[in-house]
């Protein structure tokens, strides 16, 4: 019997330690978890570092913090409860898309507001452009620009 | 006139942002202040660092205005509030409780020893989920507390003479009246 | 001694600098041909004092002089010489050096290659540009010295920020500087032609080459800092939305508005006021970024070590400049005539558009980086703005700057109609709705977000076939040219254009499908362990101790097996920097066109395996392929020939029928 798994173990050997090769387990044993609680931490700012997500940083309080989505989301809770839960400790700051509210607004609507002043201003020069009678005023400066670069 | 006020616009919309730069200049952009302010301080029961089978809770301090200092061993900057908080101690009769953050207790014990032991109590929080509940991110932390349990103010960092004397003393005062 | 005459130098240059703006600007505008004359040498002289000055500290950090305070916070003896030199402009002082460096090599520049230009309008541009190094140069001069001694001086050097020890970082900061500065030329040429109230098409020709080649470099410097966080942070990131990334990237969106409107000033005429008040922003966005960077009103991973006192002295200096140069626009640019007329269905409009969605795009980045401190200097609370802000705001309005990128190229000046363009149109529009809705199945799963990527990206590439593609028939129908003598008689400044156009679509198929396939597996692996991503098999075969000249570490050897075949070996790096005790994950990354494989080693555990991340990240090198392919673009058009030989008659008529 011995001698059996001995001779087993030299074939091994032989064969090289790449026959052991097997599969590494993953970090996580629940990976649908570990999703959610990236997808979670992406948006999480970690509060003692530079300007990371607590994803991004191995810093104690961002690992701490994982580990409390880890554990609500295994409590059922769901991402808004989460969310809430970290507001409520830190303020809206932990939030790197920051809510919709009162103080908010001209950064939600900002873009869209500018959007559309700079396309109305657009569209009025554009109309007034095309009835624009001293176009050979520009022609005469092109001639000149020209002129200019000859010499 | 209407025609050219138009050409001032961007002018006008530089000055505005270069006076919130210049009021940025002055602010400090990590300094977070805390939520819980005005709030009734979260729950806890911990045990006491002398002796691990009692419990304190901070509802054992209802009716008493009291500061609670989040410090550690491990910790640079409590080393420097230290004495601050030893002073501020000797100098009221408020209560100063300890809590001990994230620390092993042994060290807890030595550091007090070794650099004086304020507090009234020191409670124990080995894992940080209850610093987590009072949103601890950077030790040292100091909380004031009034007799209804409500978080009056705090502070994340070493603790100053100033802070004591310019927030501490004088909320202190108006609470107790 | 060294450094002193550095500083010294220095000190000379800020001389020379100020007698340069007092000398050219009072002579152009009273017409002294006497003191005109002394702009041009005084650009070479500054230019070459700062050299010299930049010479002095490169030879400190070479030497190891730790006598001086810059050398001994930025460098060590142990530290191999490429990034002891790349040390020279690794801290803020040394930075500012580099930028002044490059300021009066742009100023040197002009002097050089602007015979056209006639003498006043030359002392004007210089006068500028000397206005603007002055405040520079006094900037560094009062606040930071990076000649300071250090006394006494100390043993060794606390080493340069081992996340900087990387050849990336090497040339990341030139490339940016020569992009930031490089604005700064067409921002002179924008004033002096304010100034002088010659605001005419000529200014627009003359700065277009200056601005396209900034915004060159601009793109490629910000493309290596992605690239560099890419591979140095060990999780594969490249972009982040951190502050000081968006302090260079409103610069490009504003940088690359200006070029399209300065397009359309020099070929018709219009957008004159717009493209003049389009280079004073995209300058001051410059000196914006550089402020943001060095004051510390923002947190962010990259910021130097900063300081309120300069913080100060920056906004005094920018609130000069750019408001002096808002306050010279609202009292001259009234007087601009309009240019050429044009309807609303034709390039112009186009171009108008893709200007205005830029700059919009640009005062969104800059609206959400700056809320955070709005909220904050009026007290009600302090907010965090991240990438799910970012990239829910800038997406919706680029999206439809990416389809007038197919429309612009091929529609006509003045007047374009719709049935025309559509028919030129119909087949690159009908493809590309086909193949994004299939294309996604070819890689798996399909998703609207990958399938809209990808119909942005093959309607630009296909949009620009049709472009050349018509360029070339109409050329050997109506000229009688063979085709590849069409292909060889359209301008450079033409395929310029095409490849950036193409480049931007790259970028995107990049973005997309990173986004939308990258798989990551976190793993524990003992040696001998194996972990599949894809159709890759990773195994662990040995680990070894590695003794770098400034880190001790920890090497992992890798197979990388496909079908139980060997195809290579990647050899992933944890170290740790002695000097200052800070731990690096150097990933091992396999790059290929289709896919990067990307191994980074984590922690070790107490077991004696390790943590180890493996990605495949599908087509990520697109990315940068297609921002070196914008950059080749700008490139290609600033070699047009009609830049080299201004004189050639047949010229000026190719210039506006057919190179745009």
């Amino acid at each position: 019997m011995i001698t059996k798994t001995k001779i087993i173990g030299l074939m091994l050997f032989f064969l090289g330690p790449w026959s052991f090769a097997e599969e590494a387990p993953l970090l996580a044993k629940d990976p649908v978890l570990e999703a959610r609680v990236k997808a979670i931490s992406l948006e999480l700012r970690c509060l003692v570092c530079q300007n990371q997500t607590i994803a991004d940083s191995n810093a104690g309080l961002a690992v701490d913090l994982k580990n409390q989505v880890r554990d609500m989301l295994r409590e059922g809770m769901n991402e808004t409860q989460i969310k809430d839960f970290m507001v409520e400790r830190y303020g809206d700051f932990v939030l790197y898309d920051p809510p919709i509210k009162g103080t908010t607004m001209v950064l939600w609507a900002g873009p869209l507001l500018m959007l559309f002043i700079a396309f109305w201003f657009s569209v009025r020069f554009v109309r007034r452009r095309s009835r624009n009678p001293d176009a050979y005023k520009s022609a005469e400066d092109i001639d000149r620009a020209r002129a200019l670069l000859k010499d | 006139m209407m025609a050219s006020a138009r050409f001032l616009i961007p002018l006008g919309i530089f000055i505005a942002v270069a006076a919130f730069l210049f009021k940025g200049l002055s602010l400090d952009p990590k300094e977070v202040p805390s939520p819980l302010i005005g709030k009734a301080a979260p729950e806890f029961s911990l045990p006491l660092l002398n002796d691990f089978e009692a419990p304190f809770a901070n509802g054992d301090m209802t009716g008493e205005v009291w500061l609670l200092n989040v410090f550690a061993s491990w910790c640079g900057p409590c080393l420097d509030e230290h004495p601050i908080i030893v002073n501020f101690a000797r100098s009221t009769a408020v209560p100063v409780v300890g809590f001990n953050y994230k620390d092993r207790p042994r060290a807890a014990k030595q550091w007090l020893n070794r650099h004086g032991d304020p507090y009234t109590q020191v409670v124990v929080d080995l894992n940080g989920r209850i610093g987590l509940d009072y949103g601890v991110y950077g030790v040292p932390e100091t909380f004031l507390i009034d007799q209804q349990g409500i978080i009056r103010y705090k502070k994340i960092g070493p603790l100053t003479q100033m802070d004591v004397s310019q927030d501490i003393i004088p909320l202190i005062e108006e609470l107790s009246q | 001694m060294i450094p002193e005459v550095g500083h010294f130098a220095v000190i000379l240059a800020l001389c020379v600098a100020l007698a340069q703006a007092f000398f050219s600007l009072v002579g152009a505008t009273r017409g002294y041909v006497n003191w005109m004359a002394v702009s041009r040498p005084a650009a070479y002289l500054l230019f070459f004092l700062t050299t010299f000055g930049f010479c002095c500290l490169v030879i400190s950090f070479l030497t190891n002089d730790f006598s001086v305070l810059n050398v001994a916070s930025n460098s060590n003896s142990q530290l191999p010489w490429p990034y002891r030199l790349a040390a020279s402009w690794g801290s803020h002082e040394g930075s500012l050096l580099l930028w002044v460096l490059m300021l009066s090599g742009w100023m040197a520049a002009v002097a050089r290659f602007s015979k056209g230009v006639p003498n006043d309008m030359l002392s004007l541009i210089l006068g500028v540009m000397a206005l603007v190094a002055i405040g520079f140069y006094s900037f560094l001069l009062l606040t930071s010295n990076p000649f300071d001694r250090l006394l006494p001086p100390a043993m060794d050097g606390r080493d340069l920020n081992p996340l900087l020890q990387d050849p990336g970082m090497v040339i990341h900061p030139p490339m940016l500087y020569m992009g930031y500065v490089g604005f700064s030329v067409v921002f002179a040429f924008a004033i002096a032609a304010l100034i002088s109230g010659r605001l005419d098409t000529t200014w627009a020709r003359w700065s277009r080459p200056w601005t396209t080649i900034a915004w060159a470099f601009l793109t490629i410097g910000i493309a290596l800092g992605s690239w560099w966080a890419y591979y140095e942070l060990g999780w594969g990131g490249w972009w982040f939305w951190d502050p000081v990334e968006n302090a260079s990237f409103m610069p490009w969106l504003c940088g690359t508005a200006l070029m399209h409107s300065l397009l359309v000033t020099e070929k018709r005429g219009s957008f004159k006021v717009w493209t003049v008040l389009l280079a004073i922003i995209t300058f001051s966005l410059s000196l914006l970024g550089t402020f943001l960077v060095r004051s510390g009103v923002l947190t962010s991973v990259h910021a130097f070590a900063t300081d309120p006192e300069r913080g100060v002295f920056i906004l005094g200096f920018l609130v000069f400049v750019v408001g002096a140069s808002l306050v010279l626009f609202a009292w001259r640019a009234p007087k601009v005539g309009l240019g050429g007329r044009f309807d609303l269905v034709s390039r112009e409009s186009a171009l108008l558009a893709n200007n205005v969605l830029l700059v919009v795009a640009a005062a969104s980045v800059l609206l959400g980086t700056l809320y955070p401190l709005f909220l904050d200097a009026l007290g009600l609370g302090k907010i965090s703005v991240g990438p799910p802000y970012f990239d829910a705001v800038f997406i919706p309005i680029m999206a439809p700057a990416m389809f007038l990128m197919g429309i612009g190229p091929i529609s006509r000046w003045k007047k374009s109609s719709v049935p025309d363009l559509a028919l030129k149109l119909k087949w690159a529009f009908v493809v590309s709705i086909v193949s994004s809705l299939l294309l996604p199945f070819t890689m798996g799963t399909w998703s609207l977000l990958v399938s809209f990527g990808l119909l942005m990206a093959v309607w630009i590439a296909l949009a620009g076939i049709v472009n050349l593609w018509t360029r070339l028939k109409q050329m050997s129908r109506g000229e009688g040219r063979t085709f590849w003598n069409s292909v060889a008689s359209l301008p450079n400044s033409y395929y310029g254009m095409l490849c950036a156009h193409w480049g931007v679509a790259v970028f995107i198929v990049g973005v997309t499908l990173v986004n939308g396939y990258e798989v990551e597996k976190d793993v524990k692996m003992s040696l001998g362990n194996t972990v599949t991503i894809g159709n890759y098999t990773i195994r662990l075969d040995a680990l070894k101790d590695l003794e770098g000249p400034n880190y001790t570490g920890v090497e992992g050897s890798m197979a990388i097996l496909v079908d139980g075949k060997e195809v290579d070996r990647m050899f992933p790096q944890k170290r740790l920097y002695t000097v200052q005790q800070m731990a690096m994950t150097e990933a091992a990354i396999d790059t290929g066109f289709t896919r990067d494989l990307y191994i980074s080693l984590g922690e070790p555990l107490s077991d004696g395996s390790w943590v180890v991340r493996v990605y495949l990240k599908p087509y990520v090198d697109w990315i940068w392929g297609g921002a070196f392919l914008m950059a080749l673009g700008g490139i290609l058009a600033v070699s047009d020939r009609r830049y080299r030989k201004a004189s050639q008659p047949e010229n000026g008529t190719e210039g506006v029928t057919a190179s745009s």
